[in-house]
């Protein structure tokens, strides 16, 4: 029995990130792009304080945000609803974005994300774990559990997929995480359909959403988001060296072992994290680095910068169409995602070839 | 009838001449004067311990619930029409056709799995990895608590409708000349992701009782389920079974590809819809009485083939009886912890994917 099929290989191509001429674009051109990127983000953060159920004019909220009214209604409205919601949004959203891009330079496989390999599977499990089974009810207990079931599910696909000479490939990796996440998937179900108390909080919880949020939550939330941004940022060069394979990143000096480790430990800190903050949310972590790619080429460093700032900008512009889309209410954003992510994903993977790490 | 002898010289009358072929098992020779089958020894062995499984789980399962009732109880009441009424009641009248269930869901949805796995040739072509059973959920979900049609009728035909279409879906979106097992398990996550957001947000808009029971119905669960629904599952099963025992000699034979296929006498056109009507028949079949059982159609052909050491996944015997041990075990575990049999088997599948794939790394690559 084979799992490996004729074109399943295609996954593993390199160099599709770069232009059809073969150059690289110049630094120049993505610095310029980076900017324009920040501008984006800046005009989404805006528009996510301003759209909403209840509309309320730029010039308003940029005068809650630097001329702060008590009296003013709108003003309030803005600062503890809005503004944790799309600081939220940032957070989750650059974490979500270089958490995938980090995967699929790790793996070098295109198609990862915390969801593919599972990884979202077991800090679900943990935070379900914790409510169902211990009775835990503020979201700031589920921090640590999220987090270790993060971990323990990153290992365990790791360990499955490098089983054999061949090491981690992309596919082997893919199928572990499959594997192991509909495992996980399955106890969560187990816990969730115990009682009726756990179903009610979970069934929202596993929906994932940045509103209703508060700033304390993102007060324990940014910096573990930070300290992993900046781990992840620190194994980009090495990471680039790790495409071309173990032995030649390590001829070309780079610490295979430690930026391993690195990766994993940044890996964890963002999807643990992102989830317990806001639950698990699809397909921005596939997505934000295989788009960014075909703009920046393969070189990470450039890669994970963008997923940074495209991450977030795209979260918070899902999130605003899910507070418009319906006639009364609003979708939450992971189901947005999904919605969006779907298709895109599909589209992805029937094209002859992915583009490359 | 008796156990091939190597290289011992020929009975058989008519090829006097040849030595018997070295199949490299031991074989039980079967010969009438019509009809000539050679039967794997270990086949045999394995099916005997499979039954033995079955039986033994089935009557521990039968003692569990909220009356229990002891082992020797279980069987007079099955077998003794006159005891203790309450007991039997209990036992025959509930808990049998829950069991009798479980071995006939575990049969239909190996021998779906089988047929599936022999007919793509990759261990990964089954109804759950195409999403079938995220398409159920989507469907069960959509009739319980957005049309809110209850009766078991229509539940049956959501789940259905629901599984099949997601699951056409996934084909045609994954087929592109060819159909990769990667692309198609790719495919698969992505319309799963899609559906289940959408069951999601069905079951985030109600009240959480409604939620509960889409919930659990959308998981797959033998509960509630006698010998009204028994009977008419029985007979249809039976029928597509029957119908469907050509199959395990063609399709091993088409393994071979196609050409070999038709210069053996099998017509490759016919031998796959037959296939496709009647794999997709022995899902539906499942999937309208019990809801979506994950797993059991991936995870009991490659059980069954290693277990008799076959070269085909598709082996109808061995394959049944090793789904039906599956489910009846897993349902016995589901009532121990209080959760749809669905539950339980997608995690112990899950589990299963995972040593699969270990060991084929370990050994291969």
């Amino acid at each position: 029995m084979s799992l490996a099929t004729e074109d399943g290989t295609d996954v593993s191509n390199t160099g599709a990130g770069s232009r059809a001429d073969g150059s690289p674009r110049r630094t120049g051109t993505l610095a310029a792009g980076l900017i324009v990127s920040v501008i984006v983000l800046g005009a989404a953060a805006i528009a996510s304080l301003a759209i909403g159920n209840r509309a309320i004019d730029p010039a308003t909220v940029l005068h809650a945000l630097f001329a702060y009214d008590d009296d003013d209604p709108l003003h309030l409205m803005v600062r503890e609803l809005r503004v944790p919601r799309t600081l939220l949004g940032i957070v989750v959203g650059a974490a979500l974005a270089v958490c995938g891009g980090l995967i699929q330079a790790f793996t070098r496989n295109p198609l990862a994300d915390p969801g593919i390999l599972g990884v979202n599977a077991g800090a679900s499990f943990a935070v379900t774990f914790a409510v169902g089974i211990l009775g835990l009810t503020t979201p700031g207990a589920y921090v640590p559990f999220a987090l270790l079931g993060a971990f323990v599910l990153t290992m365990l696909v790791y360990a499955l997929g490098s089983f054999g000479r061949s090491g981690a490939t992309p596919m082997k990796l893919t199928l572990a995480g499959v594997a192991l996440g509909a495992a996980f998937t399955g106890f969560t179900t187990a816990i969730v359909l115990r009682d009726l108390g756990t179903l009610q909080v979970m069934r929202f919880w596993g929906v994932g959403s940045i509103g209703g949020r508060t700033l304390d939550q993102l007060a324990w939330a940014a910096p573990l988001v930070a300290t992993g941004l900046v781990i992840g940022l620190l194994c980009a060069r090495s990471l680039n060296a790790l495409a071309l394979g173990d032995d030649l990143a390590q001829s070309l000096g780079a610490r295979v072992r430690v930026t391993r480790v690195l990766v994993i430990i940044a890996v964890t800190i963002l999807a643990g994290t992102s989830v317990a903050a806001a639950g698990p949310i699809a397909f921005v972590g596939l997505m934000i680095p295989h788009v960014v790619r075909w703009f920046t080429g393969p070189d990470q460093r450039w890669v994970l910068t963008y997923s940074m700032i495209i991450g977030p900008a795209f979260l918070l512009l899902a999130d605003i169409l899910g507070r418009i889309v319906l006639p009364s209410g609003e979708l939450r954003v992971g189901i947005v995602t999904a919605l969006l992510g779907a298709p895109i994903l599909i589209i992805l993977v029937r094209r002859k070839r992915v583009s490359g790490l | 009838m008796s156990i091939d002898q190597r290289r011992a010289p020929s009975p058989d009358l008519r090829t006097p001449d040849l030595a018997p072929v070295d199949h490299g098992r031991r074989l039980l020779r079967l010969e009438t004067s019509r009809v000539a089958a050679l039967i794997p020894v270990r086949a045999v062995v394995v099916s005997a311990v499979l039954v033995a499984v079955i039986i033994a789980a089935g009557l521990a399962s039968m003692t569990i619930g909220a009356y229990e009732v002891d082992f020797p109880s279980v069987i007079r009441a099955i077998v003794d029409p006159a005891s203790d009424p309450d007991i039997r009641q209990v036992v025959f009248e509930w808990r049998l056709p829950r069991v009798l269930f479980a071995v006939l869901c575990g049969a239909a949805l190996a021998l779906a799995g089988g047929i599936f796995q022999s007919l793509t040739r990759n261990p990964l072509g089954s109804p759950d990895i195409i999403g079938f059973g995220v398409g159920a959920q989507f469907g069960v979900t959509l009739m319980m608590v957005v049309l809110e049609l209850n009766t078991y009728m229509f539940k049956a035909v959501g789940a259905l409708v629901g599984g099949l279409i997601t699951a056409l879906l996934v084909y045609v979106l994954a087929h592109r000349n060819t159909l990769s097992s990667f692309r198609l398990i790719i495919v698969g996550i992505g319309v799963s992701a899609g559906l289940g957001s959408l069951t999601s947000w069905i079951l985030i808009s109600v009240s959480v009782e409604k939620a509960m029971m889409a919930a659990t119905w959308g998981a797959g669960s033998l509960a509630s389920l006698g010998f009204d629904q028994l009977v008419p599952a029985a007979i249809v099963f039976a029928v597509v079974a029957l119908a469907s025992l050509p199959l395990n000699r063609t399709l091993p034979v088409l393994e071979m590809g196609d050409d070999a296929a038709t210069a053996l006498g099998v017509s490759p056109g016919r031998t796959r819809l037959s296939a496709m009507v009647f794999g997709v028949a022995l899902v539906a079949l499942v999937t309208a009485a019990a809801g979506p059982i994950s797993f059991i159609a991936l995870a009991a052909p490659q059980i069954s083939q290693r277990l008799t050491r076959s070269n085909t996944p598709m082996d109808t015997v061995p394959v049944m009886l090793t789904g039906a041990a599956l489910v009846v075990v897993s349902d016995t575990l589901a009532q121990l912890v209080a959760v749809p049999v669905g539950v339980v088997t997608v995690s112990v599948g899950g589990i299963y994917l995972a040593w699969l794939l270990a060991a084929q790394y370990a050994r291969r690559s």
